[in-house]
Parts: C-alpha cells; structure tokens; sequence
C-alpha cells in the first residue's frame, strides 16, 4: 500500500475512535440511563475550545493562548464539560425527558452563540487554528499512527471502564432506574442523584471527544460544533449500534462514520454541481437510515445484553 | 436623544420596539402554538416543528414565483400544502410509534428535522432567498410614526387564526373531541372518540400555523434553510410560558417572549441596548430555564412534559 493510502485509513479509524469516544459518553447518558441529551455539540464543544485555548502558544486575536501541555488542556476541557453536565443535570432532571432534551439543545445553541460572538476569547467566525497535535514532529505516517493509538488507548480504557461500571451494583441502580424510577425510588435509591452522577461522566466523556478532535483537526471554529456533525451523527451511531451495549456504541460509531465519510469520497468524482446536491442527500440518508433503525431494528445492531441473574463474576 | 421632543420618543419606542416585538411575537405565538396542541395530543416534543416552518416558508416561495401572488396571498395555499405534508409525514415517522414510549418519537422527529432541512437546501438551495427584493415604504401615522403595511397584517392574521382556533377547539364537534383526547385519552378512547383522526387533524392545523409564521418570516425578511432550526428554541420556550397542553396560553406566551425579545434591546438604561442583539436568541433560553427552575407548569399552570 502507498501512503496515500495508509494515511487515509488512519484517518479514518482515528476519526471512528474519535466518534466512538462521543458515542460512548451518549450511551452512558442513554442506553444507561435513559437521559435525553441533544445537545451533544455544546458539551463537544466545551471540551474541544477549552483545551485549543490552553494549548496554543499565545495569540492577540484571542484568549489565551497560554501554550500548557496538551493533557493538562483536555483535562481542563473535561472538567469544564462535566460542570456545564452537572449544571444541566441539577436543572432539569427533576424533570420529563422531554425538557432535558430541549433544555440542551437551549445549551449547546447559546454556547455556538458566544463561540461566534465573544470573539476576544474564541476568535469568533475565524476560529482557534495551530492547535498542537501530539507526535506531529513524527515521520508520516508514524506520528499519526500514534495518536491513532492515544484515541484507541482512550476508547478501550472507556469500554472497560464503563463496562466495570455497568456491572457494579451502581449499574445495577441506574438501570433499574431506567427500567422503573418509582420502584427504584420505592427501594431508597436517590434517583435525582444517581441520575446527576451518569449525566455529569457522559457529560465529561463527550468534552474529551471534543477536546482530542480539536487536537486531531488542528483546528476548531464554531462550525465545528454544528449539530448535525456532531449531536445527530453521535445519536445515529448509538440508535444503528445498539444503546446500552457499549460494543454496539463503537461499533455503530465506526460503521456510520465509514459510511459518512465514505459516500463523501464518492460523491467526490461527481460533477461539482452535484457535489454540494449529494452533501443534501447524505443528511437527507442519515436521516432516513435513522428512521429506518428505529422502525426495523429499534435495538441496533448488537443489542444489549442483560446481565444473566446469578451469570458473571462469583461473589 | 435627550434633544428630541418627547412625542416622538414614544413614536420611535411604538415603530421599532412595540411593533416589531408584537411581529416577532405573532411569529413565535403561531409556531407555539402547534406545539403545545401536538403535545398535548401525542405527548412528545416535536423537535422538527422549526422546520415545517421552513418548509411552509419555502412553499410559499414556489407559490410567490410559480404563480405570481403576492406572499400574502399564498398563506392558503402554502399552509395548507404544509398541513398535509406534516399528516403524511406523521404516517410515515411517527405512527409506528403510537405504542412505544414517546423518546422514541422525539429521536424519530430529529430525523424528520433532518430529512426536511436537507430536502429544502436539495430543491432551493442554501442561499438565503426573499419573496419580493426592494424596500417597501411603510403607512405613516400621526405624521411620523411608520408602520410597514406588512407588520398589521401579520399581526392581524395571527390574531384572527388564534381566536378562530380557539372557537374550534370550544364550539366545533373535533374541537372538543381533541380537547378530549388531550385531557382525558382514555375516557376519549371510551367515548368512541377516533383517535387516529384527532390526531390527523392536529398535525393539519400545527403545521397549518407553523407555515404561516414561516411565510410571515419571509414578508418580513428572508428565508434560509435553517430559519425554522432558528426558531426552535423561542417557540419552545413560548409553549412552556404558556403552559404546555394549553393552545391559547401558548400563543400568549409567544406574543410575550416577543415582546421580551424585542424590548431587551431598547436603551432603558443609559444609551446602549440593554442587552446586546447578537444575544436576542439567548433570551428566550435565558427565560425557559428560569421557568423550568421556578415555575414548570408555565404562568397558566398547564401541564408539565
């Protein structure tokens, strides 16, 4: 294989694990316990400024930047993500669903909204770029090849993580909250708290995607935290692979986004007229194959497993 | 400003703060109020209801430039089209989730929202679009006090249908049987009341409304693709004011967000706006959250989500 080509399927599964990594934090939020967020973008994008702020070197236009170590931004950009979660969550979890979900699109909206218009902390229109990649000084293709491994490394310590969580009698709680909240509440679990808890970690994951995807793209605008990109495409990945098997979350978030970003290459050779017609219809066909998943498949493609009472580790 | 005879302070506050928070109003009462009935009807959220809007809005564009009407007079016809688009879309998308918990319907309306957007940027193009270029000379009254011609009508037609909807719901058979449907599903059930065309009917009328405020949109400005996305949050917000499940709160709820909007931007202090008008969108946020902390039921106690 050339380069071209090695470099194109790096990118290509760096960009998978990146999703993966959103998808992740959407199914703790949903396939977990049930909680709607739609506004996956704001918490993205939470993580992804806050970390480009931090680890430029210093700019006029702007913020910043204060050139600190890159895991020291995506740290900040995690915490800054899970206290923006954990406001969310105190808001509108005592709540129906439905008010969760319109309550963060409300948040991610008001967020492109300063991203655009604060322009002495984001650079407004124009953006954040330069921002350091880790291993860029490498030889290609071996300094992409790394941070492949990083985001890799990050999504397998995700999965186990969440799937030690999702057996402890903590994931027990939640999905028995899931499941049936009055009965829940009946046994003495604290719903609003365990509720807050699950929002605030999926929050957190979602600002690391953000963050490690700034890094990735070297650059970030408020574009960037446009909602089909981002919030729509992390719910399809989770609704296609399977919410609350967080297998079925990486799995989804690989085949959507070769999907994705596959007919893009395709649509590539048409004609430049019908090249920005078929961007239309790629959304319009996510759309569709959105709602084809919830009609025909409503699981997903790997759907989840309850744990077999009694099944697993003795003890 | 100091300088300027006080009459004609006021006339500046009627012509660019009071009548263009009540267009903006009638706007957000309009999209509100499809929301709050379809709520109340189906239960579930109906995220893509910004982009009927658009749709309507663009209908209309087809209409002003197929047929030569003037935008106003395309409303009909446009928000009609607009209605029986929303019942076919309601068959295709979201019946099949009648008996499944409503999130499901709230996922499957981001599809829709999707699939519309892209549908109108596929037809007409992304680029923002007017129905008719070229300023307009506005009535003037009381020797200095303009008001666009457009600006009564919008007013007054979002007056009339609200009260017309509002006789619907109170005098009319189908009126009362989707007031029936919304208080009471299973005492309707029992009644003999069809569910299924109560249902019809009301994803007529929401999206009925919904493309006539699209349509008032464009009058006043432009439209583009992602106009009714735009709006999504203040309609939400509007319902919420309103009492959710309450039609006629919902449009009061929306005449008053707009007049919020609009006024927040008037130098009550000092001579800068107080607050900023890149913000005006952040304010109905700003409000909804306020009320979902305070008062969740909304100022007419309606429903709670």
């Amino acid at each position: 294989m050339d380069t071209g080509t090695i470099l194109y399927l790096i990118s290509l599964a760096t960009m998978a694990g990146l999703y993966a990594i959103l998808t992740l934090g959407l199914d703790l939020q949903w396939g977990f316990a049930g909680l709607f967020n739609a506004g996956v973008a704001g918490f993205f994008a939470i993580g992804a400024y806050a970390t480009s702020i931090l680890t430029t070197p210093g700019s006029e236009d702007r913020l910043g930047g204060f050139d600190l170590p890159i895991p020291l931004g995506l740290g900040a950009g995690v915490l800054l993500s899970a206290g923006l979660g954990y406001a969310v969550a105190r808001i509108c979890l005592r709540l129906k669903s439905d008010y969760l979900a319109i309550a963060t699109i409300g948040i991610a909206e008001i967020l492109r909204l300063i991203l655009r218009n604060e322009a002495w902390m984001t650079g407004g229109n124009r953006g954040i770029a330069g921002i350091p990649r880790p291993f860029e000084d490498m030889d290609q293709p071996w300094g992409e090849l790394c941070f492949l491994l990083v985001v890799a490394g990050f999504v397998v310590l995700l999965y186990v993580g969440i799937e030690r969580a999702w057996h402890s009698p903590w994931g027990r709680v939640m999905r028995a909250i899931r499941e049936n909240e009055e009965a829940a509440e009946a046994a003495g679990k604290d719903v609003i708290a365990f509720r807050t808890h699950v929002f605030t970690l999926g929050a957190a994951v979602m600002g690391l995607a953000g963050g490690l995807m700034a890094h990735y793209l070297k650059f970030i605008g408020p574009d960037a935290t446009e909602p089909i990109l981002t919030t729509f495409l992390a719910w399809v990945m989770l609704i296609a692979g399977g919410s609350g098997n967080n297998r079925g979350a990486i799995l989804g978030a690989a085949l959507i986004w070769i999907i994705w970003s596959g007919t893009e290459l395709l649509t590539q050779r048409l004609p430049s007229d019908w090249q920005t017609r078929s961007s239309y219809i790629r959304v319009f066909l996510i759309g569709l194959l959105l709602q084809i998943v919830l009609q025909r498949f409503s699981r997903g493609l790997l759907p989840e497993k309850p744990p077999r009472p009694g099944g697993g580790k003795p003890g | 400003m100091a300088a300027m005879p006080e009459g004609s302070a006021v006339l500046d506050f009627v012509g660019h703060y009071l009548v263009p928070g009540l267009v903006t109003g009638s706007i957000y009462a309009l999209g509100a109020v499809g929301i709050s009935l379809l709520f109340g009807i189906l239960r579930f959220a109906h995220f893509a209801h910004g982009d009927v809007m658009t749709l309507g809005a663009y209908l209309a564009l087809s209409l002003v430039a197929g047929l030569g009407w003037p935008a106003l007079a395309t409303i009909p016809l446009a928000a009609a089209g607009t209605g029986v688009i929303t019942v076919v879309l309601d068959r295709a998308f979201y019946r099949p989730f009648r008996r499944r918990p409503t999130i499901i319907s709230v996922i499957a309306s981001f599809g829709v929202m999707l699939m519309i957007r892209s549908a109108v940027q596929l037809i007409w193009g992304v680029e923002p679009l007017e129905y008719k270029p070229g300023i307009e000379k506005p009535l003037i009254f009381f020797g200095q006090l303009r008001i666009q011609e457009r600006h009564i009508w919008m007013v007054a037609v979002t007056v009339a249908l609200v009260l017309a909807l509002h006789l619907m719901l109170t005098r009319t058979r189908m009126g009362r049987a989707m007031r029936a449907v919304s208080d009471e599903p299973d005492l309707a059930r029992v009644a003999g009341i069809s569910a299924e065309r109560v249902i019809q009917v009301t994803w007529f009328i929401g999206g009925a409304l919904a493309a006539t405020a699209g349509v008032f949109i464009g009058m006043d400005s432009q439209i583009d693709s992602y106009m009714g996305w735009n709006l999504l949050l203040p309609i939400f917000a509007a319902a919420i004011l309103g009492g959710i499940g309450q039609p006629m709160g919902a449009a009061a709820g929306g005449l008053v967000l707009g007049l919020i909007e609009e006024l927040s931007s008037y130098p009550w202090i000092g001579d800068d706006p107080l607050i900023s008008p890149d913000y005006k969108s952040g304010l109905a946020f700003a409000i909804m959250v306020a009320l979902l902390i305070w008062r969740p039921t909304g100022l007419l106690r309606g429903r709670q989500f």
